[in-house]
């Protein structure tokens, strides 16, 4: 077993997720096949968005699988960089949003 | 003088071991093969019933015309380069013209190198045009017909024959395409595909084939090719006003130079899982090898392009153009190694694109 956390090799392991349960296994990566298929969005574009989402889920593996995948479907690194700014400004707004609550309570505490 | 794209040498003119095909046999055989990790090539396909490869009916002959060029790209499996001398020769062209007067194949292929750069390029073309061959190309790395004044008239010239263009393009973006095929690529190969637009190559409804060939620019196999085919259309439409036929994408196989930037880009490993785990038994049915016979300069007969750069002559009697004898060829075993992944990963690859 390795000593890290994490291990990149791993990710080729992932598909055995459905040794010790294949049912829910099989269900998960059906529904993800599906997901990622053409449709009223392109591949292309969920490609994007799967990597953005990957960023700020913080997953190492996603992170390797979606930007191998990008490279293949002829996607810039420029329109990856963008794509992890999408996340990365929704996930900082997703912070400061919340400043409002904070503005809030002090409005209801303070005299 | 022939303006030369900046660029590195040929892995042979540097001396390094894997411009020996022999060491290149041993790496593709060894490590991850050798232990088990994953499959070999024989393995895999014995699994489906489909070893020992044998070929279907012949349909292209491809011709190397040599390895000299003029660029030195990263991927390339040819190790061509300036500094590259293995030329075809008249003889040996002959012997090839007297081949594909009789040959049942429809298809002639001419490849290299820079297939234009042999001095008798145009001879051979005007001799091969006349034998009435049904789809004549020739691979052509576009910088050739801006590198030098002897060139401008390629255009015209590949008119006259009906030659059908195939080019390399790997992107359709500068810095793709100039990290892989040197600096300068893109702007010439923009420019070669104008001017092959503006005499009907390309265009829609125009009888004049102009396809381009992609190749993933790094440790990752080719996306799917009609997306692909649409992306770069939709692009160079866009920003240049070029057309073009078809996009054939093609996987970079882990020899020559590419197995050099595998290795040395720690990427071999992963690399080889994943034309593996993308292996697909339904591409080996119509793997390349099974309609083609490649001939390198010299006259050895290949069962691919990609076995001629490793040395694997063919497994038969006939094993030289001037002994060319089709059915006892047709008559053997396609010789396969761990490098033939390539060919079968996803949706296959071929030099005319995917196969599945």
């Amino acid at each position: 077993m390795s000593k890290n956390y994490y291990d990149a090799a791993d990710l080729r392991k992932f598909s055995k997720i459905t040794d010790w349960s294949p049912e829910l296994g099989n269900k998960f990566f059906d529904y993800y096949g599906k997901v990622f298929e053409e449709g009223a969005l392109t591949a292309r574009e969920k490609s994007l968005i799967a990597l953005a989402v990957a960023h700020t889920e913080q997953c190492p593996y996603c992170i390797d699988a979606y930007t191998k995948d990008g490279l293949q479907r002829g996607i810039t690194k420029e329109q990856m960089m963008e794509a992890i700014h999408v996340g990365a400004a929704i996930k900082s707004g997703a912070t400061l949003v919340h400043g409002v609550q904070m503005m809030n309570k002090v409005d209801k505490l303070e005299m | 003088m022939l303006e030369e794209i900046p660029m590195k040498k040929s892995l042979k003119a540097r001396n390094n071991d894997i411009a020996k095909t022999a060491r290149q046999m041993e790496i593709l055989s060894s490590g991850i093969f050798a232990t088990g990790e994953l499959p070999t090539f024989a393995a895999k396909i014995k699994e489906t019933h489909q070893f020992p490869l044998r070929p279907n009916k012949l349909e292209i002959l491809q011709i190397n015309l040599g390895y000299m060029c003029n660029q030195v790209c990263g991927h390339c499996h040819v190790d061509a380069g300036p500094d590259r001398k293995e030329i075809m020769t008249v003889e040996t062209m002959q012997q090839c013209l007297d081949v594909i007067k009789t040959t049942e194949a429809h298809t002639l292929d001419l490849t290299g190198g820079a297939p234009e750069m042999n001095p008798n390029f145009r001879w051979f073309v005007e001799e091969a045009s006349k034998a009435g061959i049904k789809d004549f190309i020739v691979r052509s790395n576009l910088t050739i017909i801006r590198a030098n004044k002897k060139y401008y008239d390629l255009p015209e010239f590949f008119k006259k024959h009906n030659v059908h263009v195939v080019s390399s393009m790997p992107h359709w973006t500068r810095g793709k395409t100039d990290k892989q095929r040197g600096d300068g690529v893109f702007d010439k190969s923009i420019k070669a595909l104008q001017e092959l637009n503006a005499i009907g190559y390309g265009l829609e409804g125009s009888g004049l084939k102009l396809d381009l060939v992609y190749n993933p620019s790094g440790a990752f196999l080719p996306g799917d090719q009609q997306a692909l085919e649409n992306d770069f259309k939709k692009e160079l439409k866009t920003a240049f006003n070029i057309d073009f036929h078809s996009l054939f994408a093609i996987t970079n196989l882990p020899i020559s130079r590419f197995l050099d930037y595998l290795i040395a880009s720690d990427n071999y490993e992963e690399y080889m899982t994943s034309l593996v785990e993308a292996y697909n038994p339904s591409a080996v049915t119509n793997v390349m090898c099974t309609n083609t016979i490649s001939i390198s300069w010299d006259g050895w007969l290949y069962d691919c392009d990609f076995n001629q750069m490793l040395n694997l002559k063919v497994a038969s009697t006939v094993k030289h153009i001037s002994n060319y004898n089709e059915a006892k060829l047709q008559d053997r075993n396609i010789i396969t190694n761990q490098h033939c992944y390539g060919c079968t990963a996803g949706a296959g690859s071929s030099c005319q694109g995917v196969v599945a």
